[in-house]
């Protein structure tokens, strides 16, 4: 097992730059997910740590020692990919085999490590079978058997259940979390799914155009986005965003989103908050999930009437795009809790749950209210 | 309504399988003719109309192996009864075996369709290994310039063969490589190598990156990923290209025919120049041409089950 370090990783292809100084430690034993939209770099890197891609310039460290210029067979690091690349000719044993036979492990030796590694992951039934008779998630656990039966330093993995069906999807993310908590190997896991990074990861590195946009603890960058980029990719329901300017008259401090002709009443200390921070220059953005907008049926103290358009009924809540201006707001809502579209209710925003992003930059202000 | 649409298909289907007997025999009717001359007396050989019912025999056969010449008396009685039984099969037809000494002169065939079999194999076997690994050249690594790399070797089949006949017969005799095994087999891996890439590029294309990618990862070097994963994967391509190869190189006719007179002649020139002297014997002919249909008929029927799934290559979830 072992920590990977990336320092200044640059990635070119012709002329269009892929991974943009990338700076990264992954330690050691801990389940990292690069996560982004298709085309932000994330399986680039991936490739680029087992060896599968050169590097332009910069330097990948595994326990300490470059590897940039080793193969990827002197890297001794395992890959799981998406179509899973289970050799067709061998049999499910043999596919597991295969990394020990390129050690030149002892018969009796390959015969028991493919056996415990087969014990594990409930495979043992069909090792003499091929591949091709196999269901894709029969083939993904073998695919994962292949990469744990050597014990590598570390464990990369490309999407290895996105070309399942959402239940089996779902089965597999346990059994990765399980394998993950018995064998502590360091893993890296690519995906575009935001579900599937928040359930798995230790640490979630954020991606996009080749840029490293945050790297937190699934809770972290889910409650503290460190960009606009991050606020509207994780979390689904999609996180509000909308322009915001801040009025003050009266003792009273009111944010006014887009063109809407009622404003939300902020805490008194939020402006002061926003000019120390020194940003926000480009323009305000405020950005609030849709649990953060609190609606009740009656009117009261600090609440906005807003108009219901559309309603989503999700089962366990609905999401309730309310008209403000001419944009939406969405909320979370328990089921049935409003009853049809044109329906007024009152809202108001939960000012521990407020983000506010310079418009321009996409940078949050790191200004939180409340809490 | 199932029934009628089944029974409809059930129509449909034998009518294909007429159409296919038909189309069948149509095809092995030539190959009828040829294996049924083969086994005629040379006196029903080339009866009007043919001979249908007949005693099937192997003396033509034994003609083709054996040098022969015609006698010019009788045979004496005692000698036809010292001889063995296949010398008196050519004694019955008025001709005696050559000999030196005690053994019997062969004649040209065997040792012509030595030299097809030497310069067919090895031809193919070049050919296609040149062209597997050519072929993953450019269907793995950026190669400069590799659409027009891939065009110029296509553009070598793009002249009809014979009409650089004469220029490779003057480029031979200088270098001495005419009547040479060398000579034709560099030859044919010149004629099947655009074609043995251009397919097996076709198929290499067809085998995920992944395989050797997972190959490398898991502790190998390319080239043993090379020979673990990937020519394995291949193997269906490199049996249809093998057999297209060996077919090509074992009809080759007309360069066989300027290159080479004696030593390194194949069998396609030998066989009609049987026909030159005297009265032509179409059934020691049709004999030489029987034979040579084998090796081609073995190698696709050994490799059938490759040429089936090749024709389906692709269609296969990976």
């Amino acid at each position: 097992m072992a920590e990977i370090v990336l320092s200044n990783v640059q990635k070119f292809f012709g002329t269009v730059q892929v991974i943009r100084d990338l700076n990264l430690t992954i330690a050691d034993r801990e389940f990292v997910v690069l996560l982004g939209p298709s085309g932000c770099g994330k399986t680039t890197t991936l490739r680029a740590i087992a060896g599968l891609e050169d590097i332009t310039s910069g330097e990948i460290r595994i326990d300490g020692k470059p590897v940039q210029d080793l193969e990827a067979s002197e890297r001794d690091i395992a890959f799981v990919f998406q179509l899973y690349a289970l050799y067709p000719h061998l049999t499910v044993f043999e596919n597991i085999a295969f990394p020990l036979r390129a050690a030149g492990g002892a018969r009796a030796d390959v015969e028991r490590e493919v056996n415990a590694v087969a014990r594990a992951l409930d495979i043992g039934h069909f090792l003499g079978k091929r591949p091709s008779a196999l269901s894709g998630g029969d083939m993904q656990r073998v695919a994962i058997g292949r990469a744990l039966v050597r014990r590598p330093k570390a464990i990369l993995m490309d999407e290895p259940i996105g070309a399942l069906d959402a239940k089996l999807r779902e089965d597999m993310r346990t059994e990765l979390k399980r394998l993950h908590i018995e064998n502590k190997a360091t893993s890296v896991y690519v995906t575009h799914d935001q579900v599937e990074a928040m359930s798995l990861a230790d640490r979630i590195v954020v991606m996009s155009e080749g840029v490293l946009q945050q790297v937190g603890t699934p809770i972290e960058v889910y409650q503290n986005p460190a960009n606009l980029f991050v606020a509207q990719f994780i979390g689904s329901p999609v996180m509000n965003i909308s322009d915001a300017k801040l009025e003050t008259e009266g003792g009273q401090a009111k944010v006014r989103l887009g063109n809407a002709s009622e404003a939300f009443g902020v805490p008194v200390t939020l402006p002061r908050a926003i000019e120390a921070s020194g940003r926000g220059d480009g323009g305000l953005s405020l950005g609030i999930r849709p649990e953060g907008v609190i609606v009740a049926h009656q009117p009261g103290e600090g609440l906005v009437p807003l108009e219901a358009h559309v309603i989503e009924p999700l089962g366990a809540y609905d999401i309730v795009d309310l008209k403000v201006g001419s944009g939406v707001l969405r909320a979370r809502t328990v089921s049935g809790f409003v009853g049809k579209p044109g329906d007024t209710v009152f809202a108001r925003l939960d000012e521990n749950q407020t983000h506010f992003f310079d418009t321009r930059s996409g940078q949050s202000l790191g200004v939180r209210l409340g809490a | 309504m199932a029934a009628v649409k089944s029974s409809g298909r059930a129509a449909v289907n034998r009518l294909a399988v007429v159409g296919v007997i038909i189309a069948t025999l149509i095809f092995l009717a030539p190959i009828y003719w040829i294996a049924s001359t083969a086994f005629k007396p040379r006196a029903l050989a080339t009866t009007v109309p043919p001979t249908v019912l007949f005693q099937p025999e192997i003396t033509s056969f034994i003609k083709l192996f054996v040098k022969r010449v015609q006698m010019n008396k009788a045979v004496d009685p005692a000698t036809y009864a010292a001889a063995p039984w296949w010398e008196q099969r050519i004694m019955d037809n008025g001709e005696r075996v050559l000999r030196t000494g005690d053994n019997v002169q062969l004649s040209g065939y065997p040792s012509r369709f030595m030299n097809s079999l030497i310069i067919a194999i090895t031809s193919t076997v070049l050919a296609v290994g040149m062209g597997t690994f050519t072929a993953y050249g450019f269907s793995r690594f950026r190669v400069k310039g590799e659409a027009d790399l891939l065009f110029f070797i296509l553009s070598t089949r793009m002249l009809p063969p014979i009409v650089v006949a004469i220029p490779m017969f003057l480029m031979y005799r200088a270098v001495g490589l005419t009547d040479t095994h060398i000579g034709l087999i560099i030859l044919y891996i010149a004629f099947n190598l655009s074609f043995s890439v251009w397919l097996m590029k076709g198929f290499m294309d067809e085998i995920p990156k992944e395989y050797e990618e997972a190959a490398l990862v898991d502790g190998y070097t390319r080239m043993q990923a090379f020979f673990k994963i990937v020519l394995p994967e291949a193997a269906t391509g490199i049996a249809a290209t093998a057999v297209f190869c060996f077919i090509t190189a074992w009809n080759e006719y007309a360069f066989a025919l300027i290159m080479t007179n004696r030593r390194a002649q194949t069998a396609p020139p030998f066989i009609p120049s049987q026909l030159g002297s005297g009265l032509p014997d179409w059934t020691v002919i049709a004999a030489g041409t029987f034979l040579f249909l084998l090796p081609v008929a073995i190698f696709t029927f050994a490799l059938r089950g490759h040429l089936l799934r090749g024709v389906t290559f692709g269609a296969i979830r990976k």
